[in-house]
């Protein structure tokens, strides 16, 4: 059978996307990094620990949840929330925390550095810190120190130390450059916990792996509630581990309809978004070759989103790929259309949402009403809303 | 044979090692790029490296990362930095031009068209700082095609088994990348350089270039006793901040004649 979940290929590639576009100082690391990780994914006892782990410490497997008020009120298909959310931490980025430390551990790396947007992947990496007992350097634009205060604050109390990175537009990407640079100047002993499906191969596949857990509980969740596949899946998509988790285990599943929801900013057609499939092209950013936001001369453009989370001008390169191949479909929602979405949920579900899943729930809302109501929207809830009520608060005029 | 090729080959004849100052392309502005690049080939310059500004030099520390955000900001352009290369051409045709950056930019310029308009400007030479060995097949047949040499990236690192790989299709020079780093922060020791660069001339035939950490004509003269050119980036930089072009070549000069004094004082 023509599978689509194979990728990538030996050089790290799905189809023309991905890749190892690093300096030669890293190069020498991801080699060992990528021996390591396949070495670590057959082996039962690495694969046991993160069982372990994921069940008693992350609370796997997180609950699928019928929103049937939400359902009600849009008038058409069943709407379920994987709830990633109710995670230890908050949302869908520790299952790949606990599974780059576990590898981290095994290489004997004794140092460990990750850049942060929201702040979800850092609070997640210091916490795995934590447990493990190792030191932790998180990487945050100055500007997302600034919007995600909570985080921040809670990084601190994990033990983590918080660099500000003020160069560059002082978000989520220039965190990463930073990341790296630490990593170049640190190489013997420091072990880069990316937080997303990017960066150079083996990052990409390993986070994936790592975060597949969603889409195969959901699949079966799914199938003992209703007895069948979702009609759709869908998932914000920043760098995209959250969706990529979701979607992979549906690859193969042409019944499925899977849609990636890009953050719009202002509008697609204005300058201030984030949506790099939908309105960027194909370039070389962070160490891998996938659509990025940039300018007639290569240079990366600043993205903008409400949402520090999607606040990124590239995205994984097999989001690129899927995109090409036209098996997922991407579509972008704007801030307001996101903080909309933000408000109905939180009303008629109890759950205050992560601004960045709110951008999948206001796509939702465009789409569901139009569906059947035997059919199935399966939303993966990547993360909580507790950590974004300060934004939104100033966004709608509140005083807290 | 190629420029670069005769510098060495005309510099090992006399037994000397080659001073390779870098310059990032219209930081501040395209007039005092033009005015270092002809006054560094005046002023004991063997070979120019010049910077193409890009958003996200990963490898590249606080020094060069705002000199290329200066570079940007006075509206730097792959084009505008090859014009400035025709121009320094229209008076110099014999110090060779080196061109380093990220490959954003150039994909973006398109690899072809960007290694023929290159070589029609007068550059000898690139350096793809984040395409290493395993990706370089994207940019060796057009390079070759144009008769550009292709500078690869050797870093403290890179295993002896790994070193034929990151060789392959190499020429002009191999850039010794001489800490685990980003440009200007750390020094290597004479000490490291004795244990580092014999084990690259045994893979290798090309000269050795020594970057990252090169600052004063003392650590120069160091470079000059184990390797055959230093590299001095992000010191002249500075320098060019603090003061102005004068004071760079008067920086590249006293660099020069620590180079060339270290092999005197040696042999």
């Amino acid at each position: 059978m023509n599978s689509l979940r194979h990728a990538p290929d030996a050089r790290g590639r799905f189809g023309e996307f991905g890749g190892r576009y690093v300096a030669e100082t890293l190069m020498p690391l991801i080699l060992e990094l990528e021996a390591a990780y396949e070495a670590a994914k057959t082996d039962p006892e690495f694969q046991s620990e993160l069982a372990y782990y994921l069940k008693h410490y992350v609370g796997r497997p997180s609950a699928l949840w019928y929103a049937e008020r939400l359902s009600k009120e849009l008038g058409g298909a069943k709407i379920y929330f994987k709830r990633e959310e109710l995670n230890h931490t908050g949302a869908h980025k520790i299952n790949n925390c606990i599974g780059q430390i576990l590898l981290a551990k095994r290489m004997g790396k004794t140092r460990i550095i990750a850049e942060t947007g929201a702040g979800q992947h850092g609070v997640a990496t210091a916490t795995v810190c934590a447990l493990f007992g190792l030191p932790c350097t998180i990487y945050m634009g100055a500007v997302d120190v600034e919007r995600q205060k909570p985080n921040v604050f809670r990084m601190k109390l994990l033990g983590a130390e918080v660099v500000p990175v003020s160069s560059g537009s002082a978000t989520l990407k220039d965190a990463m450059n930073d990341a790296m640079r630490d990593w170049v100047a640190n190489v013997r002993d420091t072990f880069y916990l990316i937080g997303t499906v990017a960066g150079p191969h083996p990052y990409p596949a390993m986070v994936r792996d790592f975060q597949c857990i969603i889409g195969e509980e959901a699949r079966a969740q799914l199938m003992e509630a209703e007895g069948k596949l979702p009609d759709v899946a869908i998932a914000c998509v920043g760098g995209g581990s959250n969706a990529m988790g979701l979607f992979h285990p549906f690859l193969d599943e042409p019944s499925v309809k899977l849609i990636g929801v890009e953050a719009a900013g202002h509008g697609l057609d204005t300058e201030q978004h984030a949506a790099s499939l939908n309105r960027g092209r194909p370039g070389v950013l962070h160490g891998n070759r996938t659509y990025l936001l940039q300018d007639a001369d290569g240079q990366i453009i600043e993205a903008h989103s409400i949402s520090a989370g999607l606040d990124y001008p590239g995205i994984g390169p097999e989001h690129a790929w899927l995109h090409d191949i036209g098996r997922v479909e991407y579509v972008g929602v704007t801030d307001d259309e996101a903080l909309a979405a933000f408000q109905l949920c939180s009303r008629a579900e109890g759950i205050i949402p992560a601004l960045e899943t709110s951008h999948a729930i206001a796509h939702i809302m465009k789409i569901a009403g139009k569906m059947g109501k035997d059919q199935i929207i399966l939303l993966n809830m990547s993360g909580r809303g507790d950590k974004d009520i300060f934004s939104v608060a100033k966004y709608l005029g509140a005083e807290l | 044979m190629s420029r670069i090729a005769g510098v060495f080959a005309k510099l090992r004849a006399s037994g000397q090692a080659a001073l390779i100052p870098f310059v990032e392309a219209y930081d501040p502005d395209r007039a005092t790029s033009l005015a270092l690049l002809d006054g560094m080939a005046a002023n004991g310059a063997d070979i120019i490296e010049i910077g193409m500004p890009f958003t996200d030099p990963m490898a590249d520390g606080p020094t060069i990362q705002t000199a290329g955000r200066r570079g940007l900001l006075a509206g730097a352009t792959l084009h505008g930095v090859l014009g400035l290369v025709e121009e320094f051409r229209r008076a110099n045709n014999h110090t060779p031009i080196v061109l380093m950056g990220y490959l954003n930019p150039i994909l973006s310029y398109g690899v072809e068209k960007f290694c023929a308009d290159a070589a029609m400007v007068g550059v000898d030479g690139l350096i793809v700082v984040d395409l290493p060995a395993e990706e370089a097949d994207l940019l060796l047949p057009d390079a070759g095609k144009n008769k550009l040499d292709v500078i690869r990236l050797v870093a403290p690192t890179t295993s002896n088994e790994r070193l034929p790989l990151v060789l392959e299709g190499s020429s002009g020079f191999v850039y010794y990348v001489s800490i685990t780093g980003i440009t200007g922060t750390r020094t290597a020791t004479a000490a490291d350089l004795a244990r580092d660069i014999p084990r690259i001339r045994a893979a290798t035939d090309l000269p050795i270039a020594v970057g990252f950490g090169v600052r004063t004509p003392e650590q120069a003269a160091v470079v000059a006793q184990h390797a055959d050119a230093a590299i001095v980036a992000s010191a002249l930089i500075e320098t060019l901040c603090r003061e102005n072009v004068a004071a760079v070549l008067r920086d590249v000069k006293a660099l020069s004649d620590g180079i060339r004094n270290a092999r005197k004082a040696a042999a």
